[in-house]
């Protein structure tokens, strides 16, 4: 049985697409995305962010544990986007923290920097674990943020990233239904 | 109440996701003009149909928007777009700026401070600040892509050269979080110190030119000058004719046929505000 999407898929898409642009423009910040029913083991937090941004135009990687029949389903009917098998081509990629494809998403060009990949990473939890301390656009001086999950190649990848800037990949973490942004711009580094 | 069969806020769900990706990717390269579609609105191209298309993918019910012209939230421009929202999304307007969550601009950033949780979204006739010293698109991206500004360099020294100081009072070119040269619109040089670390997000939409870009919060947006010419923003020696003010931006306007003149805060609702010490008039 196919799933449903949002309740009210105009009104909540809208708050997705606000609460993540809120949360792009100040990175660090926790937001937490309308409630809708994928299909597992596709957290909601993901769902919606399928449901606000993702369409015919914006082809998909899902990491192993996503790529079920049903996700697969679920996706094609709310968002006909294209499933693609290499990270490369994706302009979404969907990953769980331990084997997220960090350094195989597309950077952009330096002309066109903004045909880069966004990652959406499945983290464990944003009120313990590894503190992370967060400096660069839309944060006033710095910001320490606390991440339960993070792989251990996240951080070293995040400095060869920065250095590509403009060019880079920006990273949504979630959890089940909460997300924050590191766009390419924040320095990320350990407290 | 939304009282017409459109779609929330005019524009359709593709649309709308479309224009949403861009915004993202336009916060996260700070000055970058990112491509857009740009559909056509029901008015034309060149009456802030950018601007408009930016605040239909970004409004919600529970937004209330504020539509300045160069200032004033009462001339036709303002008006119409603010009765546009208002009749396909239903949503509140306000004058008020520190009311507003949404403030649309054509040209001027409100007198009042911003705050965090504001979002402003600004008409953009010319999104391209090297536009007047090369004209090819193909050439301007790729001067953006080197970070190759020398042209701009030489033109504002030609200015001084030429003047004895810079001579642009508008549309005054900004530099991005040390990055990308930007157009910050029509804005009066004045407005450009209230974009950099501003606490509010900035939006820009260029409908005809088809890109859209953004400032977030707290980014450094520098304009360009240099060390023996500082930054000078032009502003009327005067003091506002109704409320008295000399801190805010005046726009000079004649007043009979015999060429008096008078000069009057742009900003018509800090305008309003002084006079009637804070209250709503």
């Amino acid at each position: 049985m196919l799933t449903s999407g949002f309740a009210d898929p105009i009104h909540d898409a809208q708050a997705a697409f606000r609460a993540l642009l809120e949360a792009m423009a100040r990175p660090g910040t926790i937001v937490s995305l309308p409630p809708c029913d994928p299909p597992p083991p596709l957290p909601q937090a993901a769902a919606a962010i399928l449901l606000t941004l993702c369409d015919r135009d914006t082809p998909l990687w899902l990491d192993g544990p996503f790529a079920t029949r049903a996700v697969g389903e679920w996706l094609r009917f709310h968002t006909a986007s294209p499933l693609v098998s290499n990270p490369a081509d994706a302009s979404f990629a969907f990953a769980c923290a331990d084997s997220a494809p960090f350094d195989a998403l597309a950077p952009g060009t330096d002309e066109a920097p903004e045909r880069s990949a966004t990652l959406v990473l499945l983290v464990e939890g944003f009120r313990s674990g590894r503190p992370l301390r967060l400096a660069g656009p839309g944060i006033e001086s710095e910001t320490v943020l606390s991440v339960d999950g993070v792989p251990n190649a996240f951080l070293g990848w995040r400095a060869r990233n920065l250095a590509l800037y403009p060019r880079g990949v920006d990273v949504l973490l979630i959890t089940r239904t909460e997300a924050i942004a590191l766009p390419r711009t924040t320095v990320v580094q350990e407290v | 109440m939304n009282n017409t069969s459109y779609t929330f806020a005019y524009l359709d769900e593709q649309t709308k996701r479309e224009i949403r990706r861009a915004l993202l990717k336009g916060l996260a390269i700070p000055g970058h003009q990112v491509p857009f579609a740009s559909r056509e609105m029901p008015l034309a191209r060149g009456w802030g149909t950018g601007g408009m298309q930016v605040t239909a993918a970004v409004i919600g019910r529970n937004d209330v928007l504020k539509v300045i012209d160069q200032g004033a939230d009462d001339t036709t421009n303002a008006v119409s777009i603010r009765q546009f929202f208002s009749r396909v999304a239903g949503v509140r307007t306000t004058t008020r700026t520190e009311e507003a969550t949404l403030i649309q601009t054509r040209h001027r950033i409100p007198e009042t401070p911003l705050r965090p949780g504001q979002i402003m979204v600004y008409q953009v006739p010319q999104p391209e600040p090297l536009w007047r010293l090369e004209p090819s698109r193909a050439e301007t991206r790729r001067l953006h892509a080197l970070a190759e500004y020398g042209l701009m360099h030489v033109k504002l020294y030609e200015d001084i050269a030429q003047h004895g100081r810079i001579t642009l009072a508008y549309d005054y070119p900004v530099l991005v979080h040390g990055r990308y040269v930007m157009a910050p619109s029509p804005i009066p040089a004045f407005d450009n110190p209230k974009l950099h670390r501003s606490p509010a997000i900035h939006l820009f939409g260029a409908g005809r030119e088809k890109r859209i870009y953004a400032v977030p919060p707290y980014t450094d947006v520098i304009s360009l000058a240099f060390e023996d010419h500082p930054f000078r923003p032009w502003k009327a020696e005067a003091a506002c004719a109704l409320c008295g003010s000399t801190e805010s931006y005046l726009d000079e306007i004649l007043i009979d046929d015999r060429g008096t003149r008078r000069y009057i805060c742009s900003d018509t609702d800090w305008c309003e505000r002084r006079r009637t010490g804070g209250k709503t008039a």
